[in-house]
């Protein structure tokens, strides 16, 4: 046994340098427009409400959205319209 | 003119022929002799035999792997690259011919007319699997990256700590074994079979053969597997959804047809359990696909509350030769001269007994009390369902003349509760349907989409009137769609 055993990588080798990066933080304490989107799990609005009114308390703008169904990613029309007319968003939440 | 003399050094035909072939040599004929064995061998062969040089080494074996010879002494005549012929053993005529092509001469030497050889070494198992896998990089059948576990690693303890196993020890995936598994297919290699969610690692053939050796797959059961990876990585599988769930689901592989059992699958006796090693290994090795291919890994993208026992892998076959129906995938679409494979997204089986059940319709009251408990009675249209009949309580069906569309409709009709029962705070639960969506409290409210949202298999040893039932994860167009692809496309 002075040999080592070679074995083949079962992975999809995904190089995890090229991910992508984490957004630069918004660096606004106010006046940014956040998009808020319900993945539509039962009382998700209840608490997108809340997060709705402590935002706009901040002075932000806020724009709900929602996926067709928590089940599924969010469609990527959707995706980017979020991008497009929003400086973040924040996917929330469930149960 | 070339002529290559394959020797090895445990060879007693070799051992008589080769001095005769340094004499010609030396006499001026263009033969090289060639060992396969390793330099120690080769040397302590070159003194016992006489000869006055060693003879060059077949380093890597590559010489041998392109003439591939079944015997040694292998005597090889080229011009070129091309063979004008060959003589595998020793027939004194035959190779006196040979050099006589050559422009030569081999000496008598007291040479017997016949002395038949010895296996070449590419013949070994061993060395036949290694040059195999060899051959398979270079013509790019095999382009995974080789991880290289140190001499001091324990295989299967690094397969762990690298975060590439369910918890349970895997098969160390070699080049060798993936090659011997990639034999069970005619599909190419690189093939793409599916997307993986979540991260969208893409499935080859190769990659997924990686994962089924891993799992313990023998290599029948790699089209079956092939199947069920096709079916999962549908969008209407939702399998991104599926890793993701706080649900406990996973995806659960029924096998309907003849290949099944070539495959080594039981249908029988503890089909849903251990003990089987397709049953055990299909399910395993899909499962292996997600974690690695896809990149979902429990506690990190996998976020299941409690999971269940079934997500190391689920697998069973259809017991078709006495099943009162066709195979649930024939029913879902796959030709009936085919196996297919059904994939459903379903949390852990529980059972249901009905012992006194002789009547069709007092089978299916019995089994839609199991049905209607999924997730939790009171929670409607959002499930499906999965009964798997025991044989005992599929002769009562068959015996009466049922079809599966018929107890389908009558477990429809079966699970159909009346609004007041199903409202929040009925019973004392607080889960239920809200107020203002009740008009009638007499409403009936079915639990389940469609009666084609059950389904119905069969499977299961001799004795016993007991039935499985599964209750699936969010189904339908907002959740996951059960699919049916046939296994022969795979083979």
């Amino acid at each position: 046994m002075s040999e080592g055993l070679v074995v083949l990588d079962p992975t999809a080798e995904r190089d995890e340098a090229t991910g992508r990066p984490l957004a630069e933080p918004l660096g606004a304490d106010t006046g940014a427009r956040i998009a808020l989107l319900d993945i539509r799990k039962p009382r998700g609005d209840v608490f997108l409400d809340e997060i709705e009114r402590l935002l706009r308390e901040r002075g932000h703008e806020v724009e709900r959205t929602a996926k067709p169904t928590f089940t599924k990613p969010a469609p990527a029309d959707l995706r980017r319209e979020i991008a497009q007319r929003c400086d973040a968003v924040i996917e929330a939440l469930a149960d | 003119m070339q002529v290559i003399a394959l020797v090895k050094h445990d060879c007693e035909t070799c051992a008589t022929l080769a001095p005769a072939l340094e004499k010609a040599a030396a006499a001026g004929a263009p033969v090289r002799i060639v060992s396969q064995s390793p330099e120690a061998e080769t040397r302590a062969f070159a003194e016992r035999v006489g000869l006055a040089t060693v003879p060059e080494l077949d380093d890597d074996l590559a010489l041998s792997e392109r003439l591939d010879p079944e015997a040694v002494p292998a005597v090889v005549l080229l011009d070129g690259d091309t063979e004008r012929d060959r003589v595998e053993g020793l027939h004194r005529a035959r190779l006196e011919a040979l050099f006589e092509a050559a422009g030569a001469t081999l000496p008598r030497d007291g040479l017997p007319e016949i002395k038949p050889g010895c296996a070449s070494i590419t013949q070994e198992p061993e060395v036949a699997a290694r040059i195999a896998a060899r051959r398979a990089r270079a013509e790019g059948r095999i382009r995974a990256r080789e991880l290289d576990l140190g001499a001091l690693e324990d295989p299967f303890e690094a397969l762990h700590d690298r975060g590439l196993t369910d918890g349970l020890p895997v098969v160390p995936p070699t080049p060798e074994r993936v090659v011997a598994m990639l034999e069970h297919t005619a599909r190419d290699s690189q093939d793409v079979v599916g997307v993986v969610p979540p991260y969208g690692g893409e499935a080859t053939v190769e990659k997924v053969a990686i994962n089924a050796v891993m799992a313990g797959c023998a290599g029948p059961e790699l089209p079956i597997v092939l199947a069920a990876v096709q079916a999962a990585c549908r969008e209407e599988f939702a399998l991104h959804g599926l890793i993701a769930t706080t649900h406990p689901a996973g995806p659960v592989v029924v096998v309907s047809g003849p290949y099944a059992q070539e495959a080594g699958m039981n249908s029988g006796g503890n089909a849903l359990g251990q003990g089987t090693r397709a049953n055990s290994t299909i399910g395993r090795a899909l499962q292996l696909v997600a974690r690695n291919i896809g990149g979902g890994r429990p506690g990190v993208e996998d976020r299941a509350t409690h999971g269940s026992p079934g997500k190391v892998g689920a697998a069973f076959a259809e017991r078709l030769d006495d099943s009162p129906f066709d195979g649930l995938a024939q029913d879902r679409g796959v030709p009936a001269d085919e196996t297919g494979v059904t994939v459903i997204a379903a949390e852990a089986p529980r059972l249901l007994l009905d012992q006194l059940a002789r009547e069709p319709e007092g089978l299916c009251a019995s089994l839609a009390t199991a049905l209607e408990s999924i997730a939790h009675p009171k929670q409607r249209l959002a499930w499906d369902g999965m009964v798997v009949l025991g044989p005992e309580h599929g002769r009562i069906f068959r015996e009466a003349g049922w079809d599966r569309a018929r107890v389908r409709d009558e477990l429809f009709a079966r699970t159909t509760s009346p609004a007041r029962e199903i409202m929040r705070g009925a019973g004392g639960s607080p889960e239920g349907v809200e107020a203002r969506f009740v008009t009638d409290p007499d409403m009936p409210v079915a639990k389940f989409a469609a009666p084609d949202r059950i389904l119905v298999a069969y499977a299961g040893g001799d004795a016993g009137l007991f039935s499985m039932v599964y209750g699936t994860w969010a189904a339908g167009e907002i959740g996951s769609a059960p699919q049916s692809v046939s296994v022969e496309p795979w083979r």
